[in-house]
């Protein structure tokens, strides 16, 4: 299996260059978020300088981890994906207002952040599903947390710095998406086995 | 009772950080079922975790679910003194083992840190002519629990009427719709009965099970036999890229309902299906 390595930031050309179906290492620094920071962020729009860590090119990861609160810092305990899909109503403009490109997750996600991530030049990432203890071996440090007391431990954004992070491609800045073709490929074994009745 | 609420720290701790044999059996059945490609090199990963996370004694999975307790209590022993053990043993494992702090207030947004809050953990009790107490915890992640699904039969837009093969339609319709957010291959707890709030724990509890475990009517092992067949038909694969194995294993149990009513709970369960056992006394 071929493997393409990245390191953030990512520019318009890396990404440009991932195709759905590679399998990629990602290193450098990523930042967490998922239901609470997905919201606020829609929702009040901050300006970049509100926001502690820098977003433009960076990857995103749909994480909620087990950081536990050490004298010299945060140390990761467990550290994979949620589901992807509940950010979907946010993700579009996420991408496009803070120039976002990479959604690490899992699940996939739908139509309108396959749409901002070909306008914008964006890609998902989607990395092994419940893999929390093998995921947080490759993530080096925790270097901070942003809201961590007013969205609880899980729910904060976090800067992390990865090293060697494994994800495949499977919606790529082209509008392809390998989460559209399984749901396909179902659908009509789907219809067959209900027998006419969906 | 100081001891008992070590014991329960002890099942968090056995049931956050490994898999039972049987889930996991079946995982390494899936891995060597599916061709070269992402979904095997994914599977390999997900074995790699397993063994991994029982080695350094960490979470399988970052997200160790609502604490979920079925308690099958003596006649002698106060339900209110194991409650509050519970409640104590969870915020010493929250600590310890570590698990993630779940429990949101949903008036003021606020996680209260410590995995208790109101009616967190979730607790049945069953009260038994036993002279033990029988403690069963499942750790079940909410990526899954999110993709479980009530159905009121008949259900005309699947093609559903009040019988088992309206229940298999049930099933394959919710498998379909998770896809593959959940984290596949899944096991599926499925209820049938006369009321909502009464088939969704039937079905939950049926994830408590085995999932090679055989027994009961035989109309209904021949349903679960045939859906395994047919829901791995699908394709979704492990943890949705497509591939062999979308289902590991299902267990169906059922209730006497109303005339008037049929309901379907299916119950999806991550591919770590996380469980385990206390028996006390």
């Amino acid at each position: 299996m071929d493997i393409k390595t990245l390191t953030t930031p990512l520019s318009e050309e890396a990404v440009a260059s991932l195709n759905v179906g590679d399998f990629v290492l990602l290193s450098g620094m990523i930042v967490t978020g998922r239901d609470r920071v997905h919201k606020y962020l829609f929702s009040e729009l901050p300006l970049p300088d509100e926001i502690p860590f820098e977003l433009e090119g960076a990857v995103l990861y749909h994480c909620g981890p087990i950081v536990r609160r050490e004298d010299a810092g945060y140390r990761l305990i467990a550290g994979g994906p949620t589901t992807s899909q509940r950010v979907e109503m946010y993700e579009w403009r996420i991408i496009k207002e803070y120039g976002l490109r990479g959604i690490i997750g899992k699940g996939g996600m739908g139509e309108k952040t396959l749409q901002a991530m070909k306008e914008a030049g964006c890609v998902y990432l989607h990395t092994i599903s419940g893999a929390a203890v093998y995921l947080a071996d490759r993530i080096k440090r925790v270097v901070d947390g942003w809201k961590v007391e007013e969205f609880g431990a899980p729910e904060a954004m976090w800067l992390m710095e990865v090293e060697d992070f494994p994800a495949i491609v499977t919606m790529d800045a082209s509008g392809n998406s390998l989460h559209k073709g399984v749901a396909e490929k179902s659908m009509g074994v789907y219809k067959e086995l209900l027998g006419g009745g969906a | 009772m100081l001891k008992l609420k070590d014991g329960i720290v002890e099942l968090y701790r056995k049931v956050a950080t490994s898999l039972p044999s049987d889930v996991e059996n079946e995982l390494k059945k899936a891995y060597a079922a599916e061709e070269e490609g992402i979904a095997k090199e994914a599977m390999g990963v997900v074995l790699e975790n397993i063994s991994l996370a029982r080695k350094t004694s960490r979470p399988i999975c970052q997200d160790t679910g609502v604490p979920t307790f079925f308690i099958r209590v003596p006649r002698q022993l106060s339900q209110e003194e194991v409650r509050s053990i519970i409640t104590a043993a969870t915020r010493e494992a929250t600590e310890k083992v570590p698990l993630r702090p779940n429990a949101v207030d949903i008036l003021t947004d606020r996680n209260s840190g410590d995995n208790t809050g109101r009616n967190i953990p979730v607790i049945y009790f069953e009260e038994t002519g036993e002279h033990v107490l029988t403690i069963d915890l499942m750790l079940k992640g909410s990526g899954c629990e999110n993709a479980g699904q009530t159905y009121k039969l008949p259900a005309e837009e699947i093609g559903a009427q009040r019988d088992l093969d309206g229940v298999r339609k049930c099933v394959i319709d919710a498998v379909f719709k998770a896809q593959g957010r959940g984290c596949p291959p899944y096991t599926l707890g499925v209820g049938i009965g006369a009321t909502k709030d009464q088939v969704s724990v039937l079905a939950k509890r049926q994830l408590l099970k085995r999932i090679d475990e055989r027994t009961g009517d035989e109309r209904i092992i021949a349903l679960q036999a045939r859906l395994l067949d047919e829901l791995n038909r699908l394709g979704i694969g492990p943890l949705g890229f497509g591939g062999k194995t979308t289902v590991i294993g299902l267990n169906i149990d059922y209730n006497h309902r109303h005339p008037a009513s049929y309901f379907v709970d299916v119950s999806v369960c991550c591919w770590a299906n996380r469980r385990g056992r206390l028996v006390w006394g």
